[in-house]
């Protein structure tokens, strides 16, 4: 009896939180979908009730396809460089830190504290202080005539410099050969294990996708009139050098906490058979380590998704070499007032950071569930 | 020792010293920069030291940026306590009042953490200035509440969980009803898991931009909005944005060296599996 009322109280308590989160999250996701199907931002945007009508999918037809929209596009190959630079080098780099540090130096904790401190900076901070460290003429770039060497001439945030370019039209190609490499490197992993039949069902779908994408091209509806050519832009190098600084101290700190969870037994029996300790490291820990590394992977590709201040800050939010999708959605919203279109860019960044977040979730679910049964 | 093991001991702190050495720079240039006077600051003799200190560009950077650094002062600890306060309820409720389908809501509940803030900012923007909150404080104070809960449960829920249910038991058989319990029992212990929540929280509202420029006026603007008008625009002399970053990084970067500890505690719980 007595403990029936305290459940309710209990519950209570609870629903103030689960009502705001069910409005600010699951609400305002859903308006925002349903605001990017309308063509909000027609004249007199501003009004605090103003003039929706549903349209579909138009803004997203605009977006990939549209002729004045080359730089949304633009920005989601930034974006793509961005997420793939930032997690493969903060996962590099705080590694090698880690195990720096693992090797139980005298200051470990000084050390420690060095690397992380750009963790606790805001972006707009970092920003302001690496625009001024990668200034053209300045900064980095006069280093080594310290040395009697030639000052470097790169202008990291913006060089008008594209490499890795491609034709649009060619993405659903250039996705496809991907998919297809995912795919070959999976059967090449069950072909191992030997599952003979789960190989050929990989390999399948695989060589069909290849297929597709070498002869089958003229298949694809021409996207835009022209070519038009995207590729990795120099510019965002600067972008990105200030974001391992400021993100490899985390990775370096998730894993020096799960290299001391390693039992010493381990690292022992290691030892005495005969491994080295890059061995040990390379062979023994990171493979015990992977879902640290998973964690990592996604907190980082979700950082570098709706990576906003760093980029207003460091290269101003005009600077279209070093745009990304997140600087572009404030643009066209807050300055453009063309809503429904801002609401559809940031549409496609949810959807791009629910890829990653949904499948960890549901992991950690499960594995909560498991743990109360 | 062995020779050898001495030398691989000598490379290790060399290429951590380089390593350290190369996380600093960015420090050294600020500093440096900041003190010099303007007239001074020129991009071939921008490394070197100071010739005559200049402690001027401090008080002009806060000239401008004091206003903001008073409203990021209110926004972060009003944010910070209320949504720690509602995160410690939430978390003692799901660890220690456990209901059907606990695990699910905890997970739709943390799902809002992860979000991409551009996919709310509109709805949010439209809903504060239906409730004539748009541009001031308070509807900042709101946002950073409300998306804060996820965190703050999380970690309170996982902080929660280690304390032993045979010492709330025990109190719940001699008559201690929810509140009792909690203010007995649990609150008592919660000092750790405030410390970490007030830290994180704060650490990440005081450094939060996106919402500050686009849910903010003028006069409501954070320190980070305040940082980013006083540094942009193409003629700027660098010591005065550069003075702007010390004074808009030091309430972290103290909280930082003083609590490490539980500032990575925070890092970690936000990682990590819960």
């Amino acid at each position: 009896m007595h403990l029936t009322r305290d459940r309710i109280i209990a519950f209570a308590v609870l629903l103030p939180s689960l009502v705001l989160i069910g409005i600010f999250v699951y609400g305002f996701i859903g308006q925002t979908i349903y605001i990017s199907l309308t063509d909000w931002g027609r004249g007199a945007a501003l009004a605090e009730h103003p003039q929706m009508h549903l349209i579909g999918f138009d803004n997203y037809k605009e977006l990939f396809t549209g002729f004045l929209h080359a730089r949304f596009r633009q920005d989601l190959v930034n974006a793509f460089f961005y997420t793939a630079s930032l997690v493969i080098g903060s996962l590099a780099l705080g590694l090698f830190l880690a195990i720096l540090l693992d090797r139980q130096p005298r200051g470990e904790g000084l050390f420690r504290t060095l690397f992380l401190y750009p963790m606790s900076l805001s972006f707009v901070v970092t920003g302001t202080i690496w625009r001024w460290l990668l200034a053209p003429e300045g900064g980095i770039n006069v280093l080594p005539t310290f040395v009697g060497l030639p000052a470097v001439q790169f202008r990291w945030i913006s060089s008008r410099d594209q490499v890795l370019t491609f034709d649009w039209q060619s993405l659903p190609a250039i996705t496809a050969i991907l998919v297809a490499a995912v795919l070959i490197f999976l059967a090449w992993r069950t072909w191992r294990a030997g599952h003979r039949r789960r190989t050929l069902a990989t390999v399948a779908p695989a060589v069909l996708l290849i297929l597709w994408a070498v002869f089958g091209q003229r298949l694809v509806p021409q996207m835009l009139p022209i070519p038009e050519r995207h590729g990795f832009n120099l510019a965002t190098i600067g972008v990105i050098i200030a974001a391992i600084w400021q993100f490899s101290g985390y990775t370096m700190a998730l894993y020096l906490a799960g290299l001391r969870g390693i039992s010493e037994g381990l690292h022992e029996a290691a030892r005495l058979d005969g491994a080295t300790e890059f061995q040990y490291y390379l062979r023994v820990a990171v493979p015990i380590l992977k879902p640290i590394t998973l964690s990592a992977v996604i907190i980082l590709a979700h950082t570098s998704l709706k990576m906003f201040a760093l980029i207003f800050a460091m290269a101003g939010p005009d600077n279209a070499s070093t745009g990304h999708p997140a600087v572009l959605m404030y643009l066209t919203t807050f300055r453009g007032n063309k809503f429904a279109l801002g609401a559809a860019i940031a549409v496609i960044l949810f959807l791009l950071v629910a890829l990653f977040i949904i499948p960890y979730l549901v992991s950690s679910y499960r594995e909560q569930r498991r743990r109360a049964s | 020792m062995t020779g050898r093991l001495s030398w691989a001991r000598l490379l290790l702190y060399v290429t951590l010293v380089i390593v350290a050495a190369i996380y600093l720079t960015p420090i050294y240039m600020t500093v440096i920069t900041a003190l010099k006077n303007p007239a001074d600051i020129n991009l071939s003799t921008a490394w070197q030291l100071p010739s005559r200190l200049n402690w001027g560009s401090f008080s002009q950077a806060y000239a401008k940026l004091g206003p903001n650094f008073l409203n990021s002062i209110i926004l972060a600890v009003s944010a910070t306590v209320l949504s720690s306060v509602m995160g410690s309820l939430n978390g003692y409720v799901f660890s220690k009042w456990r209901f059907r389908g606990n695990d699910l809501v905890f997970t739709l509940l943390l799902f809002g953490m992860f979000i991409p803030y551009q996919i709310i900012l509109i709805p949010l923007f439209q809903t504060l200035r239906q409730m004539h909150l748009y541009g001031g404080l308070p509807g900042l104070i709101l946002a950073h509440v409300v998306y804060g809960l996820p965190i703050t449960t999380l970690i309170f829920r996982n902080f929660y969980s280690q304390i032993p249910s045979s010492l709330t038991e025990s109190a719940q058989i001699d008559g201690a009803g929810f509140f009792k319990l909690y203010l007995r029992v649990i609150f008592p212990l919660s000092i750790p898991g405030f410390v970490v929540t007030f830290i994180w929280q704060f650490t990440q509202i005081w450094n939060e931009f996106l919402w500050g420029i686009t849910l903010t006026k003028y006069a409501a603007n954070p320190i980070t909005v305040g940082l980013a008008q006083l540094a942009g625009g193409e003629a700027v002399s660098w010591n005065l944005p550069m003075a702007g970053s010390i004074i808009a990084a030091v309430p972290v970067l103290l909280i930082y060296i003083l609590m490490g500890r539980y500032f990575i505690r925070g890092l970690l719980a936000g990682s990590v599996k819960g």
